[in-house]
């Protein structure tokens, strides 16, 4: 019995062992027998690596006081001082405020709009005119935030459009400089996002309303169901997944409200709602040189929506939608 | 693309009155898409001191080409137009070869590293170092005033990179097996037999990578301000944008005091504005319209998987 219990032990110590030292061969066999593709992958994971993975080191200087000129070793450690900085100052709050607001708007409106696009160019009988609709519907979507804010400055400007419609109407006795009123800065934020986005938001939704089975809309003709009950009752619902998951998505996109149009708009008349985590980042890192603190919120902001985005992922594929991929 | 509807019922007058609504609605709609474009076209074709009066909406008033002339007198714009091509060309090229590359390799399912080395470029799209540890880098790889900077960071974004393996994964597996049955090894197939069936997905990341490019402004702006060679269209126009928005209430009263100077050559900002916009943006309105259904292609591959 002894000996025996000895030698299973052995046979079973051995036996992973082995089998290990063979998936050690075996891996590096393999390696060589796809030399090819590791030759087609390596030089950009090393890519990778320095180019996205070793910025993140960087955010030891939020715990420093960090001075571009000393090396790693001769910096100054502070712990949590700029975080606490930050949570006491009254500027970062608002800041903080901003973000979450002009998200929350941007999220809605563009949401709303994009199903209610969708919806309605599906509505559409001639196939011509659907298609030069949404061909102008995306045009603003290539353009670049800069040549967006270029017009959205010149509509909105004191002898703009805007004005003078609201002039002419009798809205507005006089002209109203709409960037250099902060309380104006979502709406006009909420409503450029809209613009240029709007009708490539549509297109998503408008594939999944071609997904839906045509029969039911003749089922329910014969049934008498109007327009309006056709769209509530099938493509609505037709929808109803891919509403999920992008709105799952988005709300993991949270802080992530962008900072072209913000810092492009903003100036400082509306600064004190324009100015979101990202335009702060800017400032006080590159006006200000005050990496530390930069990299502060600019690390609080990726940590936060990191473990959002993980969850959103989560949630999304628990809910047997599929994540993002 | 999207299915017609059979018209085999007779429209109700509910279906009419909903029709002509809609089709009201889709004409507003093109208006307020279209009328910002329009706008600016016809002030950077209108004479700069009788723009100031305002009042230009969709037609020059006083028609001029002295605008462009203004703008295009400075050899900084040509440099701009050279480097704003010469990015979106190479950034287009190089950035597309890459990301072929890596999702030919990642397409194949024997591949070992197949899943570690797609979770490592997805990882990429959740999280990044940041504003100020990115530019430290830049700085460290001495890329800062070199064009490189523009190339180089972005050469290959995760969601590009999806949407060509995923179409890559969607070929059929036995030309894969035929060709290795015959001895090509992977690089002859990606080459020969993978790139000309890519044509439709290479044609869509060209562009998404194309516009990209050429819409960049913050990387000029960050890493390369003070090279007036490297300048682009883009940040160009931003600094217009940012010197007439800090003056923005002074603007008419030195435009009037222009022209009280009784110079008909004259410009203003508002109209230099007007101008580098539409200079900006031409060739992409120019271009999208005949492009756009490879933009919803890449659109619809990267959403569906």
């Amino acid at each position: 019995m002894p000996i025996e219990s000895n030698t299973m032990d052995r046979n079973t110590n051995s036996l992973p062992t082995e089998q290990k030292e063979k998936g050690i061969k075996a891996f590096i066999k393999k390696c060589k027998d796809q030399q090819a593709l590791l030759w087609m992958t390596v030089p950009f994971v090393i890519w990778v690596f320095i180019f996205k993975y070793l910025p993140v080191w960087g955010w030891t200087m939020a715990f420093q006081n960090f001075k571009p000129a000393l090396n790693f070793s001769e910096q100054e450690w502070v712990g949590l001082k700029h975080f606490l900085f930050l949570f006491t100052d009254d500027r970062f709050l608002g800041v903080l405020r901003n973000t979450l607001a002009q998200s929350l708007i941007n999220l809605v409106l563009g949401f709303v709009t994009a199903i209610a696009l969708a919806v309605l160019i599906n509505e559409l009988t001639n196939i011509k005119f659907k298609r030069v609709v949404q061909t102008i519907s995306y045009l603003p979507h290539f353009l670049s935030w800069v040549v967006a804010a270029a017009l959205v400055s010149s509509v909105l400007s004191i002898d703009g459009i805007i004005n003078d419609i609201l002039m002419g109407l009798g809205f507005i006795d006089d002209e109203i400089l709409w960037l250099g009123v902060g309380e104006y800065f979502w709406g006009i934020l909420g409503a450029a996002e809209t613009w240029k986005n709007v009708g490539w938001n549509a297109i998503i939704y408008l594939a999944a309303i071609s997904m839906i089975d045509q029969e039911q809309y003749e089922a329910a003709k014969i049934d008498g169901a109007s327009r309006i009950q056709r769209i509530l009752h099938i493509t609505i619902p037709g929808m109803k997944s891919v509403i999920i998951v992008l709105l799952i998505m988005n709300i993991g996109y949270i802080l992530e409200a962008g900072f072209e149009p913000q810092y492009l708009l903003g100036n400082g008349q509306n600064v004190e709602y324009s100015e979101n985590i990202d335009v702060f980042v800017i400032k006080y890192g590159i006006s200000m040189f005050n990496f530390s603190l930069a990299t502060a919120a600019g690390m609080f902001k990726t940590v936060i929506s990191f473990i959002f985005l993980i969850a959103a992922n989560s949630l999304s594929k628990k809910m047997g939608q599929g994540g993002l991929y | 693309m999207f299915r017609r509807k059979k018209a085999s019922f007779i429209r109700t007058r509910e279906d009419i009155l909903f029709d002509t609504g809609n089709i009201i609605f889709m004409f507003i709609l093109c208006i307020l898409m279209l009328y910002p474009f329009i706008n600016q076209i016809a002030i950077s074709l209108n004479d700069a001191a009788d723009s100031v009066r305002g009042g230009i909406y969709l037609w020059p008033r006083e028609f001029t080409w002295h605008n462009y002339a203004h703008v295009f007198e400075k050899a900084a714009i040509y440099q701009a137009i050279f480097i704003s091509v010469l990015r979106t060309i190479i950034g287009a090229g190089v950035g597309l070869f890459c990301t072929a590359m890596v999702a030919y390799a990642i397409a194949q399912p024997h591949f070992i590293f197949k899943k570690s080395i797609t979770i490592i470029f997805i990882m990429t799209m959740y999280f990044n170092g940041g504003l100020i540890p990115t530019f430290l880098l830049m700085r460290d790889l001495q890329l800062i005033g070199s064009f490189w900077v523009y190339i180089l960071p972005t050469l290959i974004s995760a969601f590009n990179l999806i949407i060509m393996r995923s179409f890559i994964e969607g070929l059929p597996n036995s030309i894969f097996e035929s060709a290795k049955i015959d001895g090509a090894g992977d690089f002859r197939i990606f080459f020969q037999i993978v790139l000309p069936l890519s044509l439709p997905v290479l044609a869509t990341v060209a562009l998404f990578v194309a516009v990209f490019q050429w819409n960049q402004w913050f990387d000029v702006f960050l890493y390369n301000s003070s090279q007036e060679h490297l300048t682009t269209l883009q940040y160009e126009l931003m600094k217009i944008l940012q010197n007439s928005s800090t003056t923005s209430s002074g603007d008419m009263a030195s435009a009037f005091a222009n022209s009280a100077d009784g110079n008909a050559n004259m410009v203003t900002p508002k109209s230099i504005q007007a101008t580098m916009t539409i200079v900006a943006s031409l060739p992409i309105i120019m271009v999208y319209p005949f492009l756009q259904r490879y933009f919803v292609k890449g659109m619809t591959l990267g959403a569906v998987k």
